[in-house]
Parts: C-alpha cells; sequence; structure tokens
C-alpha cells in the first residue's frame, strides 16, 4: 500500500449520527492504542513513587539516631511519632497506644544494640554518601563502597555504576565489531540465496533466553575463557560481557542489517559502474550511507546491554569491588536489584535505594531509545528523498 | 567514494583491488560464520549433555522430593507454572496489542502528532529492561493494585491475598513486557493485505470496521499468531521480571488460583545454576531442565521466524 492509500483510508470517518455504533467503535479502539503511552507513564510514576524519598533525600539509613523514650510518647505529635517509628500512615492509625508503645521499646534496644561508631550516625541513604567517597572506620583512605547488609548500610553506588559501565564496554567491544562485519556481508556480499536463511539463522540468537545464555556463561564459557587466558577469578566482567554481547549481537547486527539494505541499489550500482569493487562500493558507499542506522543499533544495543539481568547475575561474580579491571569479579545495577530486592525490608531505605537505581535504569533505556527512534525517523526522511 | 573514484581513475589496479576485495569478504564473513558458529556451539552443547539426562520420568515428574535429586527431581510442576503465565499472559496482551496495531495502521493518520506518541511509547516499552518491568510489577500490581483489592475484597483477612507475589501479576507484567511485540507483528501482517480488498469490501457498502473485523483481521490472523507466538516465546524464556511478581523457589503443589505463586523453568535454571549444593552432581537435571526450557522457547521462536518470513514475503508482493 503506498502512502496516499493509506492515507486516504485512515481519513474514513462516519459521523457520530450516521453510525453510532460504529463511532463507539473507533473511539474505544482509538482509547485502547493509548494503553502503551499510559504504561510508560505508569512504570515511571510507580517506580519514581517508591523512590522518591531517595531523590529527595528524606529518607534516613543512620544506624543510631536520637531515641525517644516510651514514656514521652504523648509529649511528641502524631506525625513525628509515625516518622519515629517509619510506618505507613495506614497501618499507624490502626495501632493501639500498647503496641506503639512496645514498638518504641524496641527501638530503644535497637538503639543500645547500635555499635558505637561516627559511622552509625550518618545518613548513609543521603547522595553526598551515595555519590562520593567517605572514610569508613578501618580504612585508611575515603573509599566509595557498597554494602547495604551490613551493620553499617554503605549505600555509594559508584561501584554499580563502574560495574555496569565496564561489563557493557566489554559486550560492546566484542558485539558491535563482529555484528557490524557479519550484516555487511549478509546485506552485500552475500548471494542472495545464503541471505534468505542467514538472517533469520543469526536472528535466532535472540530466541535463546537470557536465562539460558547466563546459564552457558556460568558453566561452560566461564571454564574455556579461564583456562584459555588464565585470569584468577572464574566469573568476571569479561566473562560477564562476552555473555552479555550474544545477547545484544541479535540487536545491532538486526538494525544494521535494515539500515545497509534500506539504502537504495542505486549507491552501490553507481560506484560499480565507476569501476570500485564490490567490497569497496559496500565499504565505502553503502557504509556511510547507513551510518545513522548503524549508529542507531549501537544506541539500542547498549541500552538493551545496560539493562540485561539474568546472564550478568549468573556470569558476574557479583561482588561490588570498585576498579576498573575488567577481570575483577563485578556487580552491575541490574544484577544488585535482582539479587537484593527480594531479602530487602518493604518500604525501607534498601528497597527504596534499588528502586532508586530502577529509576536510573529507566531513565536511561528511555533516553537511548529516544535517540534510537530520533535517528531512525530522520534516517527513513533522508532515504524517502526529503533532505 | 572518493577512493572509489580516484581508484577507478587512476587505471587498473585491480590486483590490489583483489587482494582488498579478498580480505575484506573473508572478515566479514568469518565475522558472519562465528556467530552462526556460537550458535550451534551454545545449542549443540545444551542438546547434547541434555538429551542424556532427559527423560520422561524427569518431564513428568513434581518435586515432592528433593528439588536437587538428580534421580527423583522432574519439571512437572514448572513445565505448569510457565505455560499458565504464558497462557495467562497471552489473554491479556492480544486484544491491547492487536486493537492498538488496528488503529495506527487502519485508523491513524500516519504524521499526526497522536500516532508519533504511540509510537514512541511503543518502541519505549520494547525497551525498558525486564528488571525494570519486574520493579513495576512489584510498585504497581502488588503493592498498588493488590493491596488495594485486598482492602476491599478482604480486608477481615490478615495475611494478603491479592498484595502479594501472585500467578496474576506476574502474567500482566509480562503481558505489558510484552505488548510491543504483539503490536509490531500484527501492525506488519495487517500492511501486508493487499489495499484492494479494503476497497473492494467498502464498495460493496461494507462500513470501516465491517471492513476491518470480517475482512482485514482474518487475512491477518497469521500474522497476529505470529506476533502470539514471539510474545510467548519472549516470555517463556523471562525471569527478571517475575523475580519479584510470582515466581516461587519452591512449592509443595500446583498452583490453584490466580493469586497463588508458581514454580518457573527458567527461573529453575536460575536456582539449579547458583544455589546448587554439589554443582557437579545436579549438572545432568540442570542440563534437561535449560533443554525442556529451550525447546519450549526456541520452538516458538523459529514458528514465529518461519511464519513472518511468509507475510514478508507476502508484503513485498503487495507493495
Amino acid at each position: 500500500m503506498s502512502a496516499g492509500d493509506s492515507d486516504n483510508w485512515a481519513g474514513i470517518h462516519r459521523g457520530r449520527r450516521t453510525a453510532p455504533g460504529e463511532w463507539l467503535a473507533e473511539k474505544a479502539i482509538f482509547l485502547i492504542s493509548l494503553s502503551a503511552i499510559i504504561l510508560v507513564f505508569l512504570i515511571f510514576a510507580f517506580i519514581l513513587r517508591e523512590s522518591l524519598p531517595i531523590f529527595l533525600g528524606t529518607m534516613n539509613s543512620s544506624a543510631s539516631r536520637k531515641v525517644i523514650q516510651p514514656s514521652e510518647m504523648h509529649t511528641i505529635s502524631r506525625e513525628a511519632l509515625r516518622a519515629y517509628l517509619e510506618m505507613p500512615a495506614g497501618e499507624f492509625a490502626e495501632m493501639d497506644d500498647e503496641t506503639l508503645k512496645l514498638m518504641m521499646e524496641v527501638k530503644l534496644e535497637a538503639a543500645a544494640e547500635a555499635p558505637e561508631d561516627k559511622d552509625a550516625k550518618v545518613n548513609t541513604a543521603s547522595w553526598s554518601l551515595m555519590l562520593k567517597p567517605h572514610q569508613w572506620t578501618g580504612y585508611d583512605k575515603p573509599e566509595y563502597i557498597w554494602q547495604p547488609v551490613s551493620e553499617i548500610h554503605k549505600y555509594n553506588l559508584i561501584p554499580l555504576l563502574v560495574g555496569t559501565l565496564k561489563t557493557t564496554l566489554v559486550a560492546m567491544l566484542f558485539a558491535v565489531p563482529l555484528s557490524l562485519l557479519a550484516a555487511i556481508y549478509v546485506s552485500q556480499l552475500a548471494s542472495a540465496r545464503h541471505r534468505e536463511w542467514l538472517k533469520p539463522a543469526i536472528e535466532m540468537l535472540s530466541g535463546i533466553p537470557s536465562v539460558v545464555l547466563g546459564f552457558f556463561a556460568l558453566i561452560v564459557m566461564a571454564t574455556v575463557l579461564q583456562k584459555v587466558f588464565g585470569y584468577q577469578s572464574r566469573l568476571n566482567a569479561f566473562v560477564a560481557g562476552i555473555a552479555l554481547g550474544l545477547a545484544i549481537i541479535p540487536v545491532v547486527f538486526s538494525i544494521s542489517e535494515d539500515a545497509l539494505t534500506s539504502v537504495p541499489p542505486s549507491y552501490p550500482q553507481a560506484a560499480l559502474a565507476l569501476g570500485a569493487s564490490r567490497w569497496q562500493a559496500a565499504w565505502q558507499v553503502v557504509l556511510p550511507a547507513a551510518m545513522p542506522g548503524v549508529f542507531a543499533a549501537t544506541v539500542l544495543g547498549f541500552g538493551r546491554a545496560i539493562g540485561e539481568t539474568m546472564i550478568v547475575l549468573m556470569a558476574s561474580g557479583n561482588a561490588s569491588i570498585m576498579g576498573w579491571d575488567i577481570l575483577d569479579s563485578t556487580r552491575t545495577i541490574t544484577a544488585t536489584i535482582a539479587a537484593e530486592l527480594a531479602e530487602a525490608v518493604f518500604g525501607g531505605h534498601h528497597y527504596r535505594i534499588l528502586f532508586a537505581l530502577g529509576t536510573m535504569l529507566f531513565a536511561v533505556s528511555f533516553l537511548t531509545n529516544l535517540a534510537g527512534d530520533l535517528i531512525t525517523h530522520r534516517l527513513k526522511k533522508q532515504l524517502e528523498g526529503k533532505p | 567514494m572518493n577512493n572509489a573514484t580516484r581508484g577507478a581513475a587512476s587505471g587498473f589496479n585491480t590486483g590490489r583491488r583483489n587482494w582488498g576485495s579478498f580480505f575484506f569478504t573473508g572478515l566479514t564473513g568469518a565475522a558472519t560464520a562465528l556467530i552462526l558458529a556460537i550458535l550451534v556451539i551454545i545449542l549443540g552443547n545444551i542438546t547434547w549433555m541434555g538429551w542424556e539426562a532427559l527423560s520422561w520420568r524427569f518431564v513428568l515428574a513434581g518435586t515432592e522430593q528433593d528439588m536437587f535429586d538428580v534421580n527423583k527431581a522432574g519439571v512437572m510442576p514448572m513445565i505448569v507454572g510457565t505455560t499458565a503465565r504464558v497462557i495467562l499472559m497471552t489473554i491479556f496482551v492480544i486484544p491491547v496489542g492487536v486493537t492498538t496495531a488496528v488503529y495506527l495502521t487502519e485508523y491513524a493518520q500516519p504524521t499526526s502528532l497522536t500516532t508519533r506518541v504511540i509510537r514512541g511509547a511503543v518502541n519505549n516499552l520494547a525497551g525498558v529492561p525486564s528488571i525494570v518491568f519486574g520493579l513495576f510489577g512489584l510498585g504497581f500490581f502488588i503493592s498498588f493494585v493488590g493491596s488495594h483489592m485486598d482492602e476491599l475484597l478482604h480486608s477481615s483477612l490478615e495475611a494478603p491475598v491479592w498484595g502479594k507475589p501472585a500467578l496474576l501479576w506476574a502474567s500482566m507484567t509480562l503481558a505489558v513486557m510484552t505488548l510491543p511485540v504483539v503490536i509490531v507483528a500484527t501492525e506488519e501482517s495487517l500492511k501486508a493485505i493487499a489495499p484492494g480488498l479494503r476497497e473492494a469490501s467498502l464498495a460493496l457498502g461494507a462500513t470501516k470496521l465491517q471492513t476491518i473485523v470480517k475482512i482485514v483481521l482474518p487475512q491477518a490472523l497469521p500474522g497476529i499468531m505470529t506476533g502470539g507466538i514471539l510474545a510467548v516465546g519472549r516470555a517463556a524464556g523471562e525471569v527478571a521480571p517475575i523475580l519479584f511478581t510470582g515466581a516461587a523457589y519452591y512449592m509443595a503443589s500446583l498452583p490453584h488460583s490466580l493469586s497463588d505463586q508458581f514454580m518457573d523453568l527458567g527461573y529453575h535454571v536460575f536456582i539449579l545454576s547458583t544455589q546448587s549444593p554439589n554443582i557437579d552432581q545436579t549438572r545432568p537435571i540442570l542440563y534437561a531442565t535449560v533443554l525442556v526450557l529451550l525447546i519450549l522457547t526456541f520452538a516458538l521462536n523459529v514458528v514465529a521466524i518461519l511464519v513472518r518470513a511468509k507475510v514478508r514475503r507476502r508484503l513485498r508482493a503487495a507493495n
């Protein structure tokens, strides 16, 4: 169907009067089609809702705090008491005084057991401690540490960010050149008969569930790669990155192959007529013309790699060691959420920080998608002949 | 381009060009071969190792005994759990996905702002990390919708019925995740239908809605099915979105209602590979479980790819 035809067809509308049933059905179709927009909005709204106290800096995670004696229960306001006991409003309203007193005594005991440490007094869920290094007791210099399940909850996000970036970087360095070369081969150099099965065959990789790739990386690849390269820790950013690369190869390949194929055949034909060989035409004419699409493929592959969970959870070793060495055991943002959320106290600081990490992931995927979208949109326009 | 023209102008240095051609074709061909080789190695390794351990007893047995026991453990509860969540998901996602695709191809003005925003949202949904869907399921379905349902329906009960991980919430989370898959596949097949069919139907006096329901959608059925199969194939193997929304480490019985938790094949692969007390001993059941999961998801994907290839050929023919 050409663009003109679909315009005409899409423009057919019946009035509300002539066919009320039809009019109603069409409105319903329109409303349902908005669900994708609503869902994206809901996703953002509800992960943000759970993590808002972190972003606003109103969450306090210090291990020891000012204690309120149970006898002073009635001297402070209800709201202050609720905040002190860290309870949701609904639950708090149902409590009687007896229970509240009991809970305050529990708090008192907890405070008595809190470590006598300067670190116990700092709010580890504040932005400065989540992003900047801090000299914890027992360390001789400021350090970035993610250690949520210890006496002092250390929530520095930098080790996780670095872990995510280095794993993703390995994946990109492995997957992008490989997929791009394969895309050039399949779209430009392979014979039509081979092209027919090569593309679906490579796209089959995307049919392997990520938990299976994670399993393969953990059980087979980790051992083989360790034997070949002879490094120390069996599970590390390198193994996870290679496995992650396998997951994004179909993405990068498929989109860049599409981009290469959609370059008008007159381009390489003109080059061939001028005496270029097929590879020269592919490398120097078709590839530059398809560059925006290739770039979009890379951006989308990056987004996919950052957000992939099961592979890194299984193959990266999951130790949050700060540093850029790809042969160290590594923990990524996604793996942290997957591994720790089940144990985090519902509504507590750990829980909310994990949701804050989720919000950041969502923001990154939103931006990479938007960028990829805009690029492909422009590419399409360009190919349709509009400058 | 410059080099190409210069090469042509400066004479017949075919020797260098042949060498370059050989090198370049070889390099790109090698990359293609390497990807295919990795695919074959992964599938071969799993099939080879898994096939030895796979038996009817393994497929049909439950996990009443120890789930790490090589001779007694089975995957029936996981197959049931995964199948249940995937079927439920299909029920949620197909109507919404197909309707959206119908709007986008049959009603929407391609250049209007609404259309572009819907398309943007669909693309965006496709790129959201799967773990974020898990967080969304927990934050929205369980702690918002579920808790409110409990307040309304079961306020007398102590333990939450809906405000906890459940089969229903896992399926809905997956439905949100696979919505773009269904939309894109359906749209593709709707576009592949010759416009003449629509025009003929209109010319015979049918209304637009009648044309869509009675002419266009039946023609698009293979494409809709592809979308469904692709969504199922994608969802069946996903673990991250159901980690917090419904999958259970262990359940003594099969799920009885929508508010029950369930055991899941993909999650079981994760458990067997990371929590096993003795990985060398449990390796056979691990491989067998992976093979079962792979057969389930991969077979579906292959079918979908084949059907899609057919739809695409028809699309080219229609244009």
